[in-house]
């Protein structure tokens, strides 16, 4: 019987050298790096390029560092006896001026409280899953500004009360008045009879020291100016983007003289006027606070910029849309808010962020009309003769620069996450 | 939109509740309880921060005597940190009562900013360093260098002076910061570095080998360095003159912040007038009898301040030169208390 079955093969098939390994380590690089001439050529040429940029780098920050010390003479290399790279010491006895400024030791805390009040009302707005967010918004948008200019700058108990009140009545109009808006006014109100109760307990007779914000410094009004910036330039941008869609010609020529003069004047310039200049113009018992008036610059230099990217997205929604909205019998506004911005804002958020990090970085700029921001600050401490060293001035701006960077990063990855969650609809 | 116009109109309200300046600047200032002075935003030896924020240097250490002089406490003094723009604006508006940062006094200066100067704190002037294998002893010798040079000070001017004077030609790289012109001296970019002689002492620390550098003796331009106060009020000038001249006085006639309480019982009728033991020169100034110990014991002598700021004492290590007193072979004299 098994003798009939012919296809049965006898003998065995001679082994034969195993594949190339198309994966794992070996088989990327083979797949990736060095399958053609060019690639293995722009392969040789990238690798040269990260031995030059990332391993010096590394040395200067990690390897060669010192980081120990009391002063210049840690950092020298004839101390060391090796070539020195990154002075830890020095940004480390810094650290405290880099973040506060000259804000008087004793007050720090109220810094790290605005802080703290920041984190904790900015997280759970920007973690989806969290519920109330139109109370947490009015919190962070509304309350929290005033709050923690009364915290940073001080002041009278009258002057906190009197702002507590004007914000507890907006939130109440704002939530819909007699008939809806009793929980805001309660929470509002119980807010700030809680923060007025802290800081009268803490404060010398219900009164914070005032710290002049020529005092304020470093990190902290980097954060200051960056996220007034944000935060004020977003509803003129918005108004001046629909002005300059407006069918009234007034309100039209007038955003569209506004937009194109910001956007045609360097931000330095902006800094340089409201800074030098405004002060001629008017009275002279008449003085505005030099943070304030940078920060009114900024404001609304951003605001003409985000103008634009916001109209490039109202630009994309199709006329079919607010014709429908009309047909509906939805007023303008309520077509503008609930149809068009909602959908524009979502085309135009990669524009935003982009905007959002550079305004972020171009805060660095009010260090040439006398306010002391991060880069400000780091510049100033190359004063000091006790940490004078070769590598004092890179230090220094390495450090600044990853500041910089681990901000900027996080708000453009944060940004991402936010498209694709709005976009979810037309992902396939 | 809303956060700005709210800030907007405390920060005014704040804005105008601010006193306005008195022509009683002593008054003002001790009903206050504290000085207000403006000094430098950085500037090594002169006034910086130090490592927990405290400012550091001869014009801030001027300040702290006046403090002591009036309230016994050096520690009441209020910084304000000033450009070099601002500095004049602050003090005719009163921010501050006096103004010690770095300022070169000039005939201009003293006439058109309606201030006075008070006295000489330090004597600056330009000088220049060079690296010592270009084997150069003499400023004169610079012939066709190139020289780094931090723009818009005037430090550009007296250059072309002392080149155009001497017949040599020279060619200028200039930057924006004195960071950038120390870098780019030490990378090679031109042979010479051109500052003020204590500008030099400091940003020498930051070349990677200092002692291949020497700054060379000549001295190209007067910069005496001194506090201003606001014009027409002639009591406050003449305290704010005369807590230095005590300084200076106090270094002649060597009491130290050391033997302050030792020297203050000696019978020289000398030291009992400076002691006020005997007469009443302090009150005559508007401050107490003892004004003299309240300053020395605070912030020592002239040359306790010079060594501990800039001196021997400090990083910087700068010889007195043209700081040292009168009798000891510099210009620093003081009229006598008496």
């Amino acid at each position: 019987m098994s003798d009939e079955v012919a296809f049965v093969r006898q003998e065995l098939v001679p082994e034969r050298a195993a594949p190339v390994r198309t994966t794992g380590f070996v088989g990327f690089l083979r797949t990736r790096l060095f399958n053609t001439p060019t690639n293995t050529l722009l392969t040789v040429l990238s690798a040269l390029l990260i031995w030059f940029t990332v391993v010096p780098t590394i040395r200067f920050l990690l390897v060669d560092a010192v980081w120990h010390g009391a002063d210049r003479n840690a950092c020298l290399a004839e101390n060391v006896g090796h070539p020195v790279g990154a002075c830890w010491p020095y940004v480390t006895a810094k650290l405290t001026q880099f973040i506060y400024g000259f804000y008087p030791a004793a007050e720090r805390w109220r810094v790290n409280l605005t802080f703290l009040l920041a984190a904790l009302l900015l997280l759970p707005l920007l973690i989806p899953r969290l519920p109330a967010k139109s109370l947490n918004a009015c919190l962070f948008f509304i309350a929290f500004p005033v709050v923690a200019f009364f915290l940073l700058h001080g002041g009278g108990m009258t002057a906190f009360a009197v702002s507590g009140a004007i914000i507890s009545i907006l939130l109440f109009l704002l939530s819909g008045g007699t008939r809806t808006g009793w929980l805001a006014l309660g929470v509002s109100l119980a807010w700030f009879v809680g923060i007025g109760i802290v800081i009268d307990s803490m404060g010398d007779a219900g009164r914070l020291p005032i710290v002049d914000t020529r005092l304020w410094g470093g990190l902290l009004v980097t954060l200051v100016v960056s996220v007034t910036g944000i935060v004020a330039s977003m509803p003129i941008g918005m108004a001046l983007a629909l002005g300059r869609r407006s069918t009234i010609p007034l309100i039209r020529i007038f955003s569209i003289a506004f937009i194109e003069f910001w956007r045609g004047v360097p931000l330095i310039t902006v800094l340089f006027f409201a800074t030098y200049m405004l002060p001629l113009f008017v009275p002279a018992n008449f003085t505005i606070d030099g943070l304030m008036r940078a920060l009114i610059g900024i404001a609304v230099f951003a605001g003409a910029y985000n103008a634009e990217v916001i109209r490039g997205g109202m630009l994309a929604i199709p006329r079919g849309q607010s014709e429908a909205a009309s047909a509906l019998g939805l007023s303008w506004w309520k077509t503008t808010g609930l149809i068009v911005m909602p959908q524009a804002l979502r085309h135009v958020i990669p524009g935003l962020v982009n905007s959002f990090i550079s305004l972020f970085k171009d805060t660095s700029l009010v260090s040439i009309v006398a306010l002391f921001d991060l880069l400000g600050t780091v510049r100033a401490s190359f004063a000091d003769p006790v940490w004078a060293t070769p590598t004092m001035l890179f230090t220094g701006f390495a450090f600044a620069g990853i500041i910089y960077f681990s901000f900027c990063f996080g708000m453009s990855r944060y940004s991402l996450f936010v498209e694709r969650r709005l976009n979810a609809h037309r992902r396939n | 939109m809303k956060r700005v116009s709210l800030v907007f109109i405390l920060a005014l309200s704040v804005g105008l509740s601010t006193q306005m300046a008195s022509a009683q600047t002593l008054k003002t200032v001790t009903d206050r309880g504290i000085l207000s002075c403006g000094v430098s935003q950085g500037l090594p030896g002169f006034s910086s921060p130090d490592d927990k924020g405290n400012w550091t240097g001869i014009d801030v250490d001027v300040c702290r005597a006046i403090a002591a002089a009036i309230f016994n406490d050096p520690s009441k003094v209020k910084f304000v940190p000033l450009s070099a723009k601002d500095r004049f604006t602050a003090l005719q508006s009163g921010e501050i009562d006096v103004l010690s940062r770095n300022t070169t006094w000039t005939l201009s200066r003293d006439t058109s900013l309606g201030a006075n100067f008070t006295g000489v704190t330090y004597y600056d002037g330009q000088g220049f360093l060079v690296k010592k294998s270009l084997k150069v002893n003499s400023a004169l010798e610079l012939n066709s260098a190139s020289i780094c040079v931090q723009t818009g000070t005037t430090t550009e001017q007296n250059l072309a002076d002392y080149f155009k004077s001497n017949n040599m030609k020279y060619e200028v790289i200039a930057f924006g910061s004195a960071d950038e012109t120390v870098k780019a001296y030490e990378s090679g970019r031109c042979d010479v570095f051109t500052s003020d002689v204590s500008q030099l002492y400091a940003e020498r620390l930051k070349l990677a080998n200092p002692a291949d550098h020497v700054v060379l003796p000549e001295v190209i331009s007067k910069e005496p360095l001194g506090p201003m106060v606001r014009h027409g009020d002639d009591q406050w000038f003449d305290l704010v003159k005369w807590v230095l001249f005590a300084m200076i006085d106090a270094e002649e006639l060597g009491i130290t912040q050391r033997n302050v309480d030792d020297m203050a019982k000696s019978d020289k009728p000398e030291l009992k007038r400076v002691f006020g033991t005997d007469g009443n020169l302090g009150e005559q100034l508007g401050v107490t009898k003892d004004w003299v110990s309240r300053i020395i014991k605070a912030e020592g002598n002239y040359g306790e301040m010079f060594d501990r700021n800039v001196g021997a004492g400090s990083k910087l290590g700068i010889a007195r030169g043209l700081n040292q007193l009168w009798n000891k072979g510099g210009i620093q004299y003081a009229p006598p208390i008496r």
